[in-house]
């Protein structure tokens, strides 16, 4: 038996694009051809005919992707949407084959990302519940054996005999959440990004999957939530474009990535109408901008100057006040800090805000953070109530160093952040 | 040709090592196959539990929120029935080997019935279950077989129906002759599945196969032996007639059902309805157009089995 239980070797997918909205041909098309085409190679013989169309052109999903996975490890797999991820784990889970390469894969795969396969909204909870958990792989005996755990952590209750036609979104969610995440496969891909549901099962979910990923199995896991892959896994893949622009440990896939994340300028908008209609919420965030000391937009502060971050967001209805907050990464996929709009005036609290269009700033005081290059997630939502929005890692911006204290004494010094506090020294006698 | 360097779909800088040695004897290997591949049937049966589950889904969802739900399995037949005893057996008199015309329709209707959905239920599967195909992995065979399978009950309900309506015309079966049924309910079966196959798959490229089916469905039933007896075809077509499989279920079924003959039994006005059959006797098997058509039906499945197998591996990518 090997130590090592995922093995991939140059691993390549290419996809053939065709044009928008035509994934299958019809078959007149098909027999025009090959009718067609023999008349017209010998039209184009003739000189009569343009040559042949250039052949449909392709693109690389992935590319020339190696890496091994150790038995527990856990590799964590991060890029942006796009990065070719889930072509990645289309191939680890046998749904879709590589144009080159191989991957030698020890053990079942299950999948997260698997969430509500197989539900059919005239099947009541119970029987969803065996038909996605046969789908997912199991035994019926062992969904016998896990039911009621899965029916306690869905949180249904006893509208497990109902048709989930009749459930809300957000039963039908935690229910299909819960039947996956009972799976026990040998190799599990968890992605964070498909945490269900409202604040508290989202919450719920997230810690399932920590749980997962730390309870020795070998776990590919995906996150956009940088501290939770420096925290959760042993190494890091990192995915551009469908190349592997990193291999090795948890820590250097984590700086590089957030490297490549900062190279974003230092503004951002939302383009809210591109989003589905439910997944806009009473309150969402319009676009977001650094400024630096004379207020413009800009990717770069220097230390002594100070910045702040300007966010806009827009209020559909009247609602209860939104809590606005930025969360601070640094390049070590270290939260900095969290700061809120409500801070300094927790009364808001109470307070109702109309509909429009408003703007918050956030002040960020000059020799505080040290120089290097940050990230900004932004969350809306109404404190232990209501997630509205988030978007993370949206907003990038590079701190310079223009004569911070530590540059100016050379010392060096540790910290996360590096204010400079204003000491009160008294002769004492 | 311009080199285009990156473009290339053939690009072998890599060297891939193919034939590296496995992980583990447990281990899977997952790369490019062209071609046609092992039939894999072992992990078929691995599967059985979920084709059970996807089989009992179709079954149980199908009459969902239908008025009048379980009975469309007996109209469907029993309707047809009706029009073929009105048109062809009343106005038209085609012959029907001395059996009454409506018992004669109706035992071929009942397995053709199962045909005919298992095959537009077979064919339509895997694109109506494409976010399956997307999501997860599990042999796809398994996708149309239950789409076949899901008709068993609806073929049980109306060969119940069929059975009252000999109980009633006093037409009884012999023993010998009814142990074949099964056999020839496999060959439908068989039949069906064999054509899903390649048709289900065609649909994934092309979406053209929908508009086909109900017209294939048509066109099959009036080639084969349905609303009139086969005999009126005359050797040796009849013989190459049977290369259509259903002409072996068919005739099959109503020998199996029918041959005995009817019991001397007459009720008032049995005659104006043109029950007026005489006892046939045992008339001989079919055996030859049985022989020929199950060869026709393996012919269908196996080439079936090995074109799916062949394109399945970019189902997900299309569908």
């Amino acid at each position: 038996m090997s130590d090592i239980v995922i093995r991939a070797q140059h691993l390549g997918k290419q996809f053939r694009m065709l044009a928008i909205r035509e994934n299958y041909q019809t078959l007149a098309k098909t027999l025009n051809q090959a009718i067609l085409s023999p008349l017209h190679a010998a039209q184009r013989l003739a000189g009569r005919r343009p040559p042949k169309p250039r052949p449909p052109s392709t693109m690389w999903a992935l590319k020339d992707i190696s890496f091994e996975v150790k038995r527990g490890e856990v590799l964590g797999v991060i890029g942006h949407n796009g990065a070719g991820k889930s072509t990645l784990f289309k191939i680890l889970s046998r749904i879709t084959q590589p144009s080159e390469g191989y991957v030698d894969v020890d053990g079942r795969v299950g999948s997260l990302l698997e969430v509500g396969t197989g539900f059919h909204s005239e099947l009541t909870g119970r029987e969803n519940t065996y038909m996605s958990g046969a789908i997912l792989g199991m035994k019926r005996r062992e969904i016998d054996r896990r039911f009621d755990e899965i029916v306690a952590f869905s949180e249904v209750g006893r509208y497990i005999d109902t048709p989930v036609k009749h459930y809300s979104s957000g039963m039908y969610l935690r229910l299909a959440f819960a039947v996956a995440a009972h799976l026990e496969p040998e190799i599990l891909i968890v992605d964070e990004v498909l945490a269900v549901g409202d604040a508290a099962f989202q919450r719920k979910c997230l810690n399932k999957m920590d749980e997962v990923a730390s309870s020795g199995k070998t776990v590919l896991f995906v996150s956009h939530n940088m501290s939770a892959v420096l925290r959760l896994c042993h190494t890091g893949l990192l995915l551009k474009q469908g190349r592997a622009i990193h291999y090795g440990t948890a820590a250097e896939v984590v700086a590089k990535y957030l490297e490549q994340s900062i190279q974003l300028s230092g503004q951002v908008s939302f383009d809210l109408s591109a989003r589905p209609r439910e997944r806009v919420r009473d309150v969402a965030f319009t676009g977001a901008r650094v400024l630096d000391a004379e207020g413009k937009a800009s990717p770069t502060v220097l230390v002594t100057q100070g910045c702040q971050v300007e966010i806009d967001f827009r209020v559909r209805a009247p609602i209860r006040y939104p809590q606005i907050s930025i969360r601070l990464w640094n390049n070590q996929g270290i939260c900095v800090l969290v700061s809120t709009n409500m801070d300094h005036d927790l009364d808001k609290l109470n307070a109702m805000i109309d509909p429009g269009q408003y703007t918050t700033r956030c002040p960020l005081p000059p020799d505080y953070l040290r120089p290097g290059s940050y990230l900004i997630d932004l969350v809306a939502g109404i404190p232990n109530l209501q997630h509205l929005d988030e978007q993370a890692q949206c907003l990038g911006f590079e701190v310079l160093d223009d004569g911070s204290v530590d540059s100016q004494l050379a010392q060096n010094r540790p910290g996360i952040v590096a204010p400079v506090f204003s000491w009160v020294t008294q002769k004492q006698g | 040709m311009t080199d285009q360097s990156g473009q290339n779909p053939l690009n072998l800088d890599l060297n891939i090592d193919y034939d590296a040695p496995l992980l583990s004897p447990t281990a899977l290997r997952l790369r490019p196959t062209r071609g046609w591949t092992a039939l894999r049937l072992r992990e078929l049966w691995e599967y059985r539990e979920l084709l059970f589950f996807l089989t009992w889904r179709d079954i149980v969802v199908r009459y969902k929120q239908t008025l009048l739900g379980v009975a469309w399995a007996i109209i469907q037949p029993f309707m047809t029935m009706v029009v073929f005893s009105l048109f062809f057996g009343g106005l038209a008199k085609v012959p029907s080997d001395g059996i009454p015309y409506p018992i004669f329709s109706f035992a071929a209707l009942v397995p053709w019935t199962f045909f005919a959905n298992g095959l537009t239920q077979a064919s339509n599967s895997l694109v109506g279950s494409a976010n399956l195909i997307k999501k997860v992995y599990f042999p796809r065979l398994i996708i149309p077989m239950s789409g076949v399978l899901s008709g068993l009950p609806d073929f049980l309900i109306s060969f119940g129906v069929l059975l009252g309506m000999m109980i009633i015309l006093g037409v009884f079966p012999t023993a010998a002759s009814v142990v074949w049924l099964p056999l020839l309910l496999l060959l439908a079966l068989i039949t069906a599945l064999g054509v899903g196959l390649w048709l289900s798959a065609l649909n994934v490229y092309y979406r053209d196969v929908r508009y086909i089916v109900p017209f294939l469905v048509q066109l099959w039933m009036f080639a084969s032996p349905i609303a009139y007896p086969s005999t009126l075809l005359p050797q040796p077509w009849r013989s190459i007639y049977a290369l259509n499989p259903m002409v072996g279920v068919v005739d099959g079924f109503r020998w199996s059902l029918l041959s005995a003959g009817q019991a001397a039994r007459t009720f008032p006005g049995a005659e104006l309805l043109g029950f007026n059959w005489q006892p046939i006797g045992i008339a001989a098997p079919p055996v030859a157009l049985v022989l020929i058509s199950s060869m026709a039906a393996l012919a269908l499945l196996f080439s079936g089995i090995a074109y799916f197998r062949r394109v399945e591996k970019t189902f997900a990518d299309v569908v």
